[in-house]
């Protein structure tokens, strides 16, 4: 117990499942990190009354006991950050699960310590500053290829600066000093690769900025309807089996952003177990390089310790916000947050506070806000005025679907989109079951000018036009329903072929088939644009009288609904599709 | 040195409180000596320095608050186990219950388990064949998924079950059977003794019972034992398969009676209650149940779980349906619809799901089967959305391609749904019996198998 001399030291009086109470811990402050009994577990104090602190621990805490110690340790729980975090898999307090594994076994018992971040690998540091150049907080003092895709900005850290005395070149461990700077107070700073940031605190910023840009997903029902921007925040709520994780699992690895952040926040250990076999088989479709060069991945399953749950999407939003520094795109997505909630309310129980609606503890919505707000797009602090945005998708899993309940409504108070997952859709296998009807995108309209340029100059009116045939559709549906098929005109009718085909063979997309799993902009555009063009010249040869059988009958329609499987590399023949439903529509009506 | 106390100051439900304790540890395992000379044993769920509160398994009927000792015993639940177990049926406190000898313990387990570390789990990705079409075809379970049954009072979820367990193999590539040894390890949380002798025949029959170990737990069993035997089963199966090297089957029944003890004991520890009054961490406690499942790199055994559970009022919002689902690889789910129809399995594939079957289907079994199985869902969707129109407009108000849609729909429930108790079809006669049925349809609504595949399976329509 020799490290304890100068830190006082606490001894338990009551446990409870993830909660210990110590006593003798009246110089301990709020979410400093403790490690209780002599296994050293690691906990956190949530709560402080007197001399007894109340403390969430990360591990399983059988066997603890009233008299067993508590140890301070002075300091916040916090993340390392330096090279080496891409293509690592946490546990949500930063333990690698390998190096777990290489100490534990298969299964994960406690009280093990491993370090976040390798601290004998070498790293070719490559300067940026030179000597004599005045730094800030945020300047870059030098590179580190981190691995093909990541080049990692080695930054001054908080609270340094002044004039750069001395600037290393060369292989280094993260623990060595790559740079000297000189203080404005006449002291030496070192700075080595290795920085600490506290989980819970967000990591400054020169500025917010307005996000427009959006972020491609890949995904038709996602980029062309309900679009998020980088730096925006969205949500997936949905009941189980609707396929939230496949779209969450989507978006972490079609989306076009640089660094890709995913938690598996109380999950399914297959589920990060097939991420974690998937990812370094997978392409970047922009770069060619494995997916998980540019991912880290943060697994807490449902069963690993409910309080480490409660940090990890702290710690994920941490290490997101530490590349978003660097200047670049960084997408989140966090499954699910409601199993973070839970934990919330678990530890919320244990401390006997007054509960909020169904048990949720009453700062539940301060909680969810005040997690999403840390994202957006930046400028970053430096002199460099490096722009950066952090996108946010949270996954919210409502009990029995029932968007009622208070974390979907407090998501939904801070999210700017809404994916919502259907029941129905996902029975009749309509995948992603993203309803059309229910979901919005705020930032519909902010990405026009984008999606004019990237995608084609008619996009927003076609896209306008699509979502009023699929409202019109379900109206049309009603009276169908009451007075059946024929009660309605032709052009009804095309209508609601033209909405059963932008459902099938555009909004419906294949996540596990190769081709179909994602869809570049150009092609969305294209494959729309068949569709509408059928759907608009198909009005027009009515007009002039040409029967709907025969236009229902052209055997370019099969064409349009297997158009979604032509690969990207063969964007001719999509390209020629339009041109094909022109022709063939005019064929029919000359006949 | 064990600590043994007589100063028991309340007992309320399941729960005992003893005070003026010393060196008491959270989870510890208690042993309470009656004055009858009665034993029983309990376990620490909260303990202060003042008291601790003490969960008596076999129920706190006949306890005093005087005259009681409590006993810790410094160690958590420990599971003796041994390959011997296999073929033997226990209680639900690891007790033989077959008039058979103890288990003479190769080691001992703790029965809480640790979580399997997500970077050692082996991706599940063997198919496994049932027999069963609905299941095989369209839900396809594979060996060291979880995937529980979601059944109603009345439903025949017992005889699902037992025929799975009975048929279930994993037939390789090349079409031959593999030849790890596997076992069958059954739960039974407060089901009926019925229910349990049905089970017990049904292994004994095929010879399985060799193979399989059983906890029983019957309805007039104490309710708190509900509460470790699933955990017992989980721990036995945890050994049998990473070191023992077996394909471990677990049927637990019925996680609706294991969650209702659960909530009885929240509700005696005055506890904030969520949902329907089950406690606020019911799903953390399930998933510790549910996640013990699966497969590890390196390691030949597997666990596979088949976990049952019925909804109340077949509410699949329900929170024990709801939470389930939100931990477990799909759900197999019965309809009352179907039964009352006379269909046996009935099985509704609609709201059923594999979430693993994506995996293997077409990859590593016949290169049509995911096509078939989504142009089936969708046919039969659809279908019986038609039928639904039909009953209000009349029949000849479908268009023509929805008069097909309901033909398919009642072909499927008569011919791919149902089949007998004891019929085992192999995948290639599910596949085949599909591909009849898509038959029906005129090929532009084939949308969801290629074209190739058409060419190659579709029976050729007799003129």
């Amino acid at each position: 117990m020799s490290e304890s001399k100068d830190m006082e030291q606490g001894i338990i009086t009551k446990v409870s499942g993830p909660l210990v109470v110590a006593k003798g811990m009246s110089e301990a402050k709020m979410y400093e990190v403790v490690k209780v009994s002599e296994e050293k577990l690691i906990g956190e104090i949530i709560e402080l009354e007197g001399d007894r602190a109340s403390i969430q621990v990360y591990e399983e805490t059988g066997g603890l006991g009233p008299g067993d110690p508590v140890y301070r340790t002075g300091s916040p729980l916090s993340v390392e950050l330096a090279p080496g975090l891409m293509e690592s898999l946490y546990d949500g307090i930063q333990r690698p699960l390998n190096l777990i594994q290489e100490k534990a076994g298969d299964f994960i018992t406690r009280g093990i310590e491993v370090p976040a971040i390798d601290r004998e690998k070498k790293w070719e540091f490559k300067p940026v500053a030179k000597q004599g150049d005045e730094v800030a907080e945020g300047d870059t003092l030098g590179t580190v290829d981190e691995t093909t895709l990541v080049e990692h900005r080695i930054m001054v850290p908080k609270g340094a600066a002044g004039k750069v005395k001395e600037v290393k070149s060369g292989e280094f461990t993260v623990e060595e000093i790559v740079a000297v700077i000189a203080g404005k107070d006449g002291q030496d700073i070192e700075v080595m690769m290795l920085q600490k940031w506290p989980i819970r605190e967000p990591r400054p910023v020169a500025s917010k900025l307005v996000p427009t840009e959006p972020l491609i997903t890949g995904q038709r029902v996602v980029d062309t309807f309900f679009p998020i921007v980088k730096g925006g925040v969205g949500c997936v709520p949905g009941p189980f089996g609707a396929g939230k994780t496949v779209i969450q699992h989507q978006f972490a690895k079609w989306a076009d952003a640089d660094i890709v952040i995913f938690i598996g926040c109380g999950e399914r250990g297959n589920e990060m177990t097939d991420v974690l076999m998937e990812f370094p088989e997978l392409k970047d479709p922009r770069s060619g390089e494995p997916l998980m060069k540019r991912t880290v991945l943060i697994a807490n399953t449902s069963n690993m310790p409910v309080a480490a749950r409660e940090a990890s999407v702290y710690t994920g939003i941490t290490l997101a916000e530490y590349y978003r520094d660097m200047g670049y795109k960084v997408e989140l997505t966090a499954d699910s947050t409601s199993r973070w909630a839970e934990a919330l309310r678990e530890i919320s129980g244990r401390l006997e506070e007054m509960p909020g609606e169904e048990g949720y503890p009453a700062y539940l919505g301060s909680r969810t806000a005040s997690f999403y707000e840390r994202a957006g797009k930046v400028r970053c602090l430096g002199g460099e005025k490096r722009e950066g945005s952090l996108s946010v998708i949270g996954a919210v899993s409502p009990p029995g679907g029932d968007l009622s309940e208070p974390v979907t409504q407090n998501t939904l108070r801070v999210t700017k989109v809404f994916w919502g997952l259907d029941d129905d859709l996902a029975n009749r296998r309509h995948f992603p079951a993203i309803n059309w009807l229910n979901s919005y995108s705020l930032y519909l309209e902010d990405v026009n000018d984008y999606m004019k340029k990237e995608a084609g100059k008619d996009w927003p009116e076609m896209r306008g036009q699509a979502m009023q045939i699929l409202q019109e559709e379900a109206s049309l549906e009603e009276i169908v329903r009451l007075v059946g098929i024929e009660a309605l005109s032709a052009k009804e009718q095309l209508l609601l072929d033209t909405a059963k085909a932008i459902r099938e063979d555009y909004l419906q997309q294949d996540a596990f088939d190769d081709v179909d799993s994602y869809a570049s902009l150009k092609k969305q555009y294209l494959l729309l644009k068949a569709i509408m063009t059928f759907n608009n010249k198909g009005t027009e040869a009515l007009e002039k009288g040409v029967e709907l059988k025969s236009l229902q009958e052209l055997p370019i329609k099969e064409k349009i609904a297997r158009a979604r499987f032509i690969p990207e590399d063969k964007m001719a023949e999509l390209e020629k599709l339009v041109d094909e439903v022109v022709k063939g529509i005019e064929g029919v009506a000359k006949s | 040195m064990l600590k043994e106390y007589k100063t028991i100051k309340e007992i309320a439900g399941p729960l005992m409180i003893v005070e003026k304790i010393a060196d008491v540890k959270y989870d510890e395992l208690v042993e309470i000596e009656m004055s009858t000379g009665e034993k029983r044993r309990g376990r620490v769920l909260e303990v202060t320095d003042e008291h601790a509160a003490v969960q008596v398994f076999e129920g706190t009927r006949g306890l005093g608050t005087k005259g009681v000792k409590a006993k810790f015993l410094g160690r958590g639940i420990e599971l003796p186990v041994s390959e011997e177990m296999l073929g033997r049926v226990f209680d639900g406190s690891g007790q033989p219950k077959d008039g058979g000898p103890e288990i003479v313990p190769d080691k001992k387990m703790d029965i809480a388990g640790a979580p399997i570390n997500p970077y050692a789990r082996d991706f599940p990705n063997d198919f496994i064949q049932t027999g069963i079409s609905t299941i095989d075809g369209m839900n396809t379970l594979v060996r060291g998924q979880k995937l529980p049954i979601f059944s109603g009072a009345g439903l025949p979820h017992s005889e699902v079950a037992a025929q799975i367990a009975r048929q279930a193999k994993v037939v390789g590539e090349g079409g031959q059977e593999d030849d790890t040894p596997f076992a069958v390890v059954f739960g039974a949380m407060g089901i009926t003794f019925e229910e349990s002798q049905y089970f017990i025949n049904q292994f004994k029959e095929t010879g399985a019972i060799e193979r399989a170990v059983m906890y029983m737990n019957l309805a007039d069993d104490p309710v708190v034992e509900r509460i470790i035997l699933p955990r017992l089963a989980l721990t036995c199966a945890e050994y049998l398969a990473f070191e023992l090297d077996m394909h471990v089957l677990v049927i637990l029944t019925d996680l609706t009676n294991y969650c209702e003890a659960l909530r009885e004991i929240s509700a005696s520890r005055k506890e904030v209650p969520g949902r329907r009054g089950y406690p606020g961490y019911l799903y953390t406690d399930l998933s510790t149940l549910y996640e013990r499942a699966g497969r590890i790199k390196g390691k030949t055994g597997s666990i596979t779980q088949i976990p049952i559970l019925t909804m109340p009022e077949d509410d699949k919002t329900h929170p024990i349906p709801d939470l389930t689902g939100y931990i477990t690889e799909g759900q197999i789910m019965l309809s009352r619809e179907l039964h009352r129809k006379g269909i046996y399995p009935c099985i509704d594939v609609l709201p059923s799901l594999s979430r693993l079957s994506q995996k293997v289907m077409s990859k590593k079994t016949r290169e049509d089967h995911s096509g078939v199985a989504n142009q089936l869902f969708s046919a039969y969707a659809q279908g019986k959305e038609a039928k639904e129109l039909a009953v209000i407009l009349g029949e000849a108000a479908l268009s023509d391609a929805d008069k097909k849609y309901a033909q398919l729909a009642d072909e499927f429930e008569d011919k791919f749904v149902r089949q007998a108790h004891d019929e085992n079809r192999s995948l290639e006669e599910t596949l085949n019996l599909g591909w009849e049925l898509i038959n029906i349809l005129p090929k532009s609504e084939m949308k969801k198998v290629k074209p190739e595949q058409i060419e190659k399976y579709l029976p050729k329509k007799k003129k």
